[in-house]
């Protein structure tokens, strides 16, 4: 059964995210990394990858959890042939509209280029049947996948996972493999992107592993989980982490490194901020006002050429000092807003946060923070025997970072789990009814205010050792929001999440300032956080990798919705799926 | 019995919203050990007693007293430390949390303790809440929420528990065993002060009875007092 309606809507939407993402000139930016040598770029896994999505999602059908989807791989292939059609017309007729109409002036993308990266420099009439071809195959192939079997689709799913993940992150693979620069040679093209046979044979391993060792990652998984006979297990599980955590800045050069250190920073902004919104409820949006103290509080004592007042002080001596600025930057941010509620504190914090940059910009107080100049000559963090270490050796400053992440993971685990954990939670929940049970909301807020400043203060000392200067740019409103978006999308209330979170969102797509491993995102990153914040608002707000007590918040109303339909009041989820599947 | 030191007092408090005058010079003595009730119709004020009570509302004039201390500044919390707990209007519990998540807070103010003979007591009082340990309180049924709401409350080991219309939304045999309960409290040696519309079911169990009307207490004896009196029969009791 082919339900039309469907494949006409979403062949729509996906004739019009991918004139969209020509429109903004994604496509183009993205030809310009080849993933495999000849012809594969970027921009046209983007095309094909948008078309696969949508093939699968009508041949998915709407999904009804009472109603397991009929898997035929026929239909859904037709189903997704259909979509990429549609989408494939629309997108010729966007591009056609381009090479017509002069546009550039309002949209400077739509110009030639555009025309010719979407028809693969075919011209107009030729290249726009190729395109709506190749993305109606692609759809096809997408919808029929979802009829495949469950074995075909892992191993396909793998092949294609690792292939891709090969040829995107090509700079860590060639330099984990540094040590064997004969088997670099022969994975990648000189000129980057992968050997069109080195594909075949990672796409063909992946597959083999996928079969060969099917089911034994979650058995592992579960070994490990278990309390008694994983408690071994678990140990070396972790002493592995710890070993790769250590070994690896050795094996991977500077610019993965480099990028390492910056999703550092933001892990330790986005474990503090999670304090302050994931586990107090305290929606502050000038979390980066924190930063800002530590980074210039570090820049202060410790620089020879600090404008005012120059003691000085070793990294080290000044760490401590700049925590307690941080701690009563905290107390004299949160004691103002302690009565506000919700949007109010949202808005003040935001403020907030700019009066910071702009006092730091401000000509009354340059002669102090240095104004647009900011302070320079930050010298790094003094280690006895090994000189002092800043950003010039991102090999060895990594492990700083590292450090203050586990600490600051520590501080967040402790908390979580302890009685003031608890009163934050319940104070999320309902103020009022925490208040009753003797619960002070004053000192709880308070006390997730100054946590979250240190935390923060932690990154912004680390910050100003690594770059030996400090501007007020580094510091503007957009940091606070992309750590915010690092928290929601790892999962709010989760440590593992946030780490997640700021390893993809910082280390891959590009932080605020900087571009990460996948450079062609940097121009399109903020678009893509908006998009993936949307999307998990939608789908998955309870994060990547959620907290358990997040998840159960927001999902156990799902079961219990239907629990009318157990007469027994007894009701667990499992016997809803056993009657769906019988 | 009057040359104690009341357990919680009211001496002529006044409170207002903005403007607008609620509470009218009200007096008010419960003694250690005492049911009282408060009585009243709607938007009468009851409410914004035991708000006072707790600090949410602060009087404009007048005192609150705690022991004979007066608490009238004090934040909620610290009058909380007192021994004073609140089962609120409408129960609100930690509804994302579980059933035992929201017992085991309930004694936040008993940090390290071993809270298992309270957990026991609670599941005697209310065996239902035993079954019900892993659900998420906002998906328990009405009575359901009201029995974990006083567990809430009693995990707290108060001297004075308030309680604001605890029969409201029950079914009549529910707000029976409900009441049923509280006297078993009160028994136990808990002082209680509720708040009801309910009058007879409210008397029936109480010591003592204040009646409020537009914020001012118009009626103030024993329960038996109050159910004899012809001016309360007409106009709470339901009688014509
Ligand atoms: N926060 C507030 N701001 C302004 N007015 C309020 C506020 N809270 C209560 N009031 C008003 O004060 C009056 C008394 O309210 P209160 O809640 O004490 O009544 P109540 O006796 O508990 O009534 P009910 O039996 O309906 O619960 C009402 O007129 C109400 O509208
Ligand atoms: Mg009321």
């Amino acid at each position: 059964m082919i339900d039309l309606k469907r494949v006409r809507t979403f062949g729509l939407i996906a004739g019009g995210t991918l004139s969209f993402v020509a429109a903004i000139g994604m496509v183009e930016s993205f030809n310009e990394r080849t993933l495999i040598n000849p012809g594969i770029t970027m921009g046209l896994l983007l095309i094909l990858g948008i078309a696969a999505v949508f093939g699968y999602i009508v041949a998915a059908g709407k999904p009804n959890p009472l109603v397991e989807t009929a898997r035929d791989s026929r239909s859904g292939g037709i189903a997704g042939g259909l979509t990429g059609a549609i989408a494939g017309v629309v997108t010729s007729l966007f591009v056609l509209f381009v090479d017509t109409f002069d546009v550039s002036e309002f949209f400077p993308n739509m110009r030639e280029p555009l025309v010719e990266a979407m028809t693969f420099e075919l011209g107009v009439p030729v290249g726009l049947l190729v395109l709506t071809a190749v993305v109606t195959a692609t759809a096809a192939a997408g919808g029929a996948f979802h009829g495949m079997s469950d074995s075909f689709r892992a191993g396909m799913s793998r092949a294609l996972g690792w292939v891709v993940a090969f040829a995107l992150f090509e700079l860590v693979v060639s330099e984990i493999l540094d040590f064997a620069d004969p088997l670099v040679d022969l994975i990648y093209a000189p000129r980057g992107g992968l050997q069109p046979w080195a594909a075949v044979i990672i796409g063909a391993l992946a597959w083999w592993l996928s079969t060969r060792y099917k089911g034994r990652g979650e058995a592992f998984t579960e070994r490990v989980k278990d309390s008694e006979a994983g408690s071994r297990l678990r140990r070396s599980v972790i002493l592995f982490g710890v070993a790769a955590v250590i070994i690896l800045p050795m094996i991977v050069g500077g610019v993965v490194n480099e990028l390492l250190i910056t999703s550092g920073l933001f892990i330790l902004m986005g474990l503090g901020l999670n304090i302050v919104v994931g586990l107090a409820g305290l929606l502050d949006l000038g979390y980066v006002a924190f930063f800002a103290v530590g980074a210039y509080g570090t820049a202060i004592l410790t620089s020879p050429s600090s404008p005012a007042f120059a003691p000085g002080l070793s990294w080290w001596i000044a760490l401590p000092i700049v925590m307690v600025l941080a701690a009563i930057a905290g107390l004299f941010v949160g004691t103002p807003v302690i009565r506000m509620r919700g949007d109010y504190l949202a808005i003040v914090t935001l403020g907030f946060g700019e009066i910071v940059r702009i006092l730091l910009l401000s000509d009354w107080l340059t002669p102090i923070f240095g104004g647009a100049q900011g302070i320079t000559r930050i010298p790094g963090i003094p280690v006895p025997g090994a000189g002092t270490i800043s950003g010039t050796d991102p090999q060895l400053f990594i492990y700083f970072t590292f450090m203050f992440v586990l600490l600051a993971a520590y501080i967040s685990y402790r908390a979580q789990n302890s009685r003031i954990g608890r009163s934050w939670a319940a104070m999320r929940e309902d103020e009022d009814v925490a208040e009753a049970i003797g619960i002070s909301t004053v000192q709880a807020k308070l006390l997730a205010f100054v946590t979250g400043a240190v935390i923060a203060s932690f990154a912004g000392a680390l910050f100003s050792a690594k770059v030996g200067t400090v501007f007020t740019n580094s510091f503007d409103v957009l940091v606070s929001i992309i750590i915010l978006v690092v928290v929601i999308v790892g999962g709010m209330g989760s440590i593992r999440g946030v780490v997640v979170g700021a390893l993809v969102l910082i280390g891959i797509l590009g932080g605020p300032k900087s571009p990460g491993l996948l450079a062609e995102f940097s121009e399109f990153k903020l678009l893509i956080y908006g998009a993936l914040l949307v999307y998990m608002m939608l789908k998955r707000p309870e994060g990547l990798l959620p907290s358990v007590r997040r998840s159960r918040e927001l999902h156990g109303e799902d079961l219990t919705q239907d629990a009318w339909l157990d007469k027994g009041g007894d009701f667990t989820g499992d016997s809803a799926e056993e009657e769906a599947t019988t | 019995m009057t040359s104690r030191t009341p357990v919680l007092s009211f001496k002529g408090v006044n409170t207002h919203y903005g403007a607008v005058h609620i509470l009218k010079d009200v007096d008010i003595d419960i003694y250690a050990g005492e049911m009282v009730s408060l009585l009243g119709g709607n938007a009468s004020g009851k409410t914004t007693t035991l708000k006072t009570i707790l600090g949410y509302v602060k009087p404009t004039s007048g005192q609150v007293l705690l022991d004979g201390e007066d608490v009238s500044d004090w934040p909620t919390a610290e009058r909380v430390g007192r021994g004073v707990t609140m089962v609120p209007e409408n129960r609100r519990l930690f509804k994302r949390m579980t059933v035992k998540e929201n017992l085991e807070i309930g004694a936040y103010l008993r940090p390290g303790e071993d809270l298992s003979s309270d957990y026991d007591r609670v599941f005697e009082l209310f065996p239902r809440v035993k079954e019900r340990l892993a659900q998420k309180a906002g998906t328990l049924s009405g009575g359901e929420q009201q029995m974990v709401a006083m567990g809430r409350a009693l995990m707290a080991r108060p001297k004075v528990l308030l309680m604001d219309e605890p029969s409201m939304g029950l079914a009549p045999v529910l707000v029976a065993q409900n009441f049923e309960i509280i006297e078993r409290i009160n028994k136990a040696g808990t002082t209680v002060f509720v708040v009801e519309q309910n009058a007879n079911m409210a008397l029936s169990i109480a010591d003592r009875g204040y009646v409020l009307q537009t914020g001012k207490i118009v009626l103030d004896d024993t329960a038996e007092g109050l159910l004899a009196n012809p001016q309360m029969r007409q106009a709470y009791l339901g009688e014509v």
